[in-house]
């Protein structure tokens, strides 16, 4: 049943998940077996995103099918569980003076179903926040998303900030999005650049050392 | 009567796509109201036209024709900021001047796609930030807000009235000051009885509303005064216009600017068919906007900002479904009108390479970002007019020679045959004003056709 529950979700069937959520609480299953199978499900929705069978209207919709389920599930729970075993931090964002945000769900999508901890600070995010959410979390980890060319000055300007922090050495860098590329990479003097979700994956696991 | 303002032999009902495109051309070539400041301007102007049209026609013209990518750019070269331009007309207008003095690509790059910030204020723009204005002062890119400004359960109310849609549902969400037109009755009701439109003007808000438009009203047209006097400089100096007009993707209509990505997504599996419908229903709607802009401004090219359908948006079947039917009718209507589209495939579209070529042989133009130019050549050379795409993060970071060089294995690719034209890949803000000169020295030394 359970692999049905997650097989159904990646396939993106709304009614049933929906339907099949319900019938699962009614008989008194165990509420967070179904976040575990929803969990699965959305591995399935990456998988076919990296292996490029699903494309942004499926994250999207996966995604929608995701909430409604755990806004079902939640009133369900009673005990609050520890998060589950996470490769790692990252803290994402995109940088100041750009509003763009659909790359930046995706990268976060992606990182997200992969196991990392994803601490995802919007859009328009001033050097700053970035420098103030790596101390708190002490995320080895930093993704600057922009989608404009205004973008590079605001990409290397953090990079600056958080050298200045004293924290460039405890952090990789990785860039991406819209007009950005391997130039503004070294323009910014970030670690790495991806070109899209798969790669930010790819150096997430890299830099973690998880494979 | 010749749409184009052009006295033709010929019927306009008459003529072919390919008679009528000739026509806009003939206008184009000899602007009405322009006053060339010297022989030497009007040759000029007439070689760079020609120099375009041939592209077009997939011939060969004396050489690769070029468009810089300036715009923002201009204001920072002047030392000003995107900001200040926006507020301040004369300092806009004098940057742009400066820019059309000292460099001398093959296009007219007019002030007009900086807005002005005055008239955003006064109407209360929702969908648009800018510098200062739900932005950083320094901010370079005015950027636009994506929302649903329009709910799911409103594709029938537009479908069946698009114009009452706009005036009294899209307008009161996204422009703020005329919120209250959402109390005027439907139009329709003045049938008959053609005072019952003063009813909601009683309103004290309708009222402040109608003000507020005429505010803006009247600040756009000192705006305007400025672009439009600009534009017939440019003209007279021997520089063309190049976008006549602009449209917009069916699917991005809703995608980009009413339902946004969640809430198309949603209606892309939640209810298709009104989607289809909607598309259909809006899709002569945008080739008028096309036709319409190009009559009045004279120019032949629609420009087609291409959003949501790249590679990494849909799959194939998606594209092949949502996209590119209504966009393929667009682009047909257009052409049938003797309109130039140019379709500015945003991003990359390597994937649709093969799934855009069923479009009239030299009917269109596409501008490529991140596309490989060399298979884009080979899957659209000969059939259509291809031009792209020199990296904004070349321009701007990189040096005039790496641009130069850059450019020199582009034209190399894409100019055999003809039916090519240098330019960025997208638009740029900054960067150093020698990498555009490098991109104009390439096209004069290596695109020399023999």
């Amino acid at each position: 049943m359970s692999g049905d529950f997650a097989n159904l979700l990646a396939d993106l069937k709304e009614d049933e998940v929906i339907k099949l959520t319900k019938q699962r609480l009614d008989s008194g299953e165990d509420p967070m077996k179904i976040l575990e199978d929803s969990r699965k499900g959305m591995e399935l929705v990456g998988k076919r995103f990296a292996d490029g069978e699903y494309f942004l209207p499926e994250l999207v919709f996966s995604g929608e099918l995701l909430k409604q389920v755990t806004e079902i599930v939640k009133p369900h729970i009673t005990e609050t569980t520890s998060d589950a075993k996470r490769r790692g931090k990252v803290v994402l964002g995109t940088v100041a003076g750009d509003i763009h945000d659909i790359g930046l769900n995706i990268v976060d999508f992606m990182l997200d179903v992969n196991g990392f901890q994803v601490y995802n600070l919007g859009v328009d995010v001033p050097a700053a926040r970035f420098v103030a959410k790596v101390k708190e979390t002490g995320a080895p980890i930093v993704g600057l998303s922009g989608f404009l060319t205004p973008a590079f000055d605001a990409m290397k300007e953090t990079v600056e900030a958080l050298d200045k922090a004293g924290l460039r050495g405890k952090v990789k860098i990785m860039i991406g999005g819209g007009q950005m590329d391997d130039e503004v990479r070294k323009y910014a003097r970030a670690d790495a650049y991806g070109k899209d979700a798969m790669a930010a994956v790819t150096l997430a696991k890299k830099w973690t050392g998880a494979s | 009567m010749a749409k184009t303002g052009v006295t033709a032999a010929k019927k306009w009902s008459e003529m072919t796509w390919q008679e009528r495109r000739e026509e806009r051309f003939k206008r184009w070539l000899y602007p009405r109201d322009v006053k060339f400041v010297s022989p030497a301007a009007e040759k000029s102007y007439k070689e760079r036209v020609t120099r375009f049209i041939k592209a077009i026609k997939l011939e060969e013209p004396d050489r690769v024709p070029c468009i810089l990518p300036a715009g923002s750019f201009p204001a920072y070269h002047a030392g000003t900021t995107l900001r200040h331009v926006m507020y301040d007309y004369d300092a806009l207008r004098d940057a742009w001047k400066k820019f059309l003095n000292e460099f001398d690509g093959d296009t007219y790059s007019s002030p007009g796609v900086v807005p002005s910030a005055r008239v955003s204020e006064i109407i209360d723009s929702k969908t648009t930030r800018w510098p200062g204005h739900g932005l950083t002062e320094s901010a370079r890119f005015q950027q636009f807000v994506e929302g649903e400004y329009m709910k799911a359960d409103e594709y029938d109310r537009l479908i069946d009235d698009p114009s009452d849609y706009c005036l009294r549902c899209y307008i009161p969400r996204s422009l703020g000051a005329l919120e209250p037109f959402a109390k005027l009755m439907p139009f329709s009701h003045l049938l008959g009885m053609p005072t019952r439109l003063l009813g909601a003007c009683t309103l004290p808000e309708v009222q402040e509303a109608f003000l507020a438009l005429v505010a803006a009203g009247r600040e756009l047209a000192k705006y305007q005064e400025v672009i439009r006097q600009c534009g017939r400089e440019g003209q007279a100096a021997g520089f063309p216009l190049f976008h006549g007009g602009m449209s917009q993707a069916p699917f991005d209509t809703f995608a980009d600017t009413l339902r946004g990505t969640r809430g198309i997504v949603l209606d892309m599996y939640r209810q298709p068919e009104k989607l289809f419908q909607a598309m259909e229903r809006v899709t002569p709607l945008n080739i008028s906007l096309g036709v319409d802009a190009a009559n009045l401004t004279g120019g032949p090219i629609v420009f087609i900002p291409l959003h949501k359908g790249d590679d990494t948006f849909m799959s194939d079947k998606q594209f092949d479904t949502f996209y590119w039917p209504t966009l393929r009718k667009l682009v047909l209507g257009l052409v049938e009108e003797g309109c130039v589209p140019l379709l500015f495939a945003e991003g990359r579209y390597n994937r649709r390479l093969k799934q855009i070529t069923d479009l009239p042989r030299g009917s269109v133009l596409w501008h490529f970002d991140q596309t490989d130019m060399a298979e884009a050549k080979t899957a659209l050379g000969g059939n259509v007019c291809i031009s792209g795409n020199v990296p904004t993060s070349l321009l701007i970071t990189g040096t005039a020679a790496e641009v130069k060089e850059y450019c020199r294995r582009l034209i190399e690719v894409c100019a055999p045959g003809g039916g090519f034209i240098l330019t960025g890949g997208a638009s740029i803000d900054s960067g150093k004003a020698e990498n555009l000169h490098a991109m104009m020295e390439a096209a004069r030394e290596y695109g020399r056709y023999k």
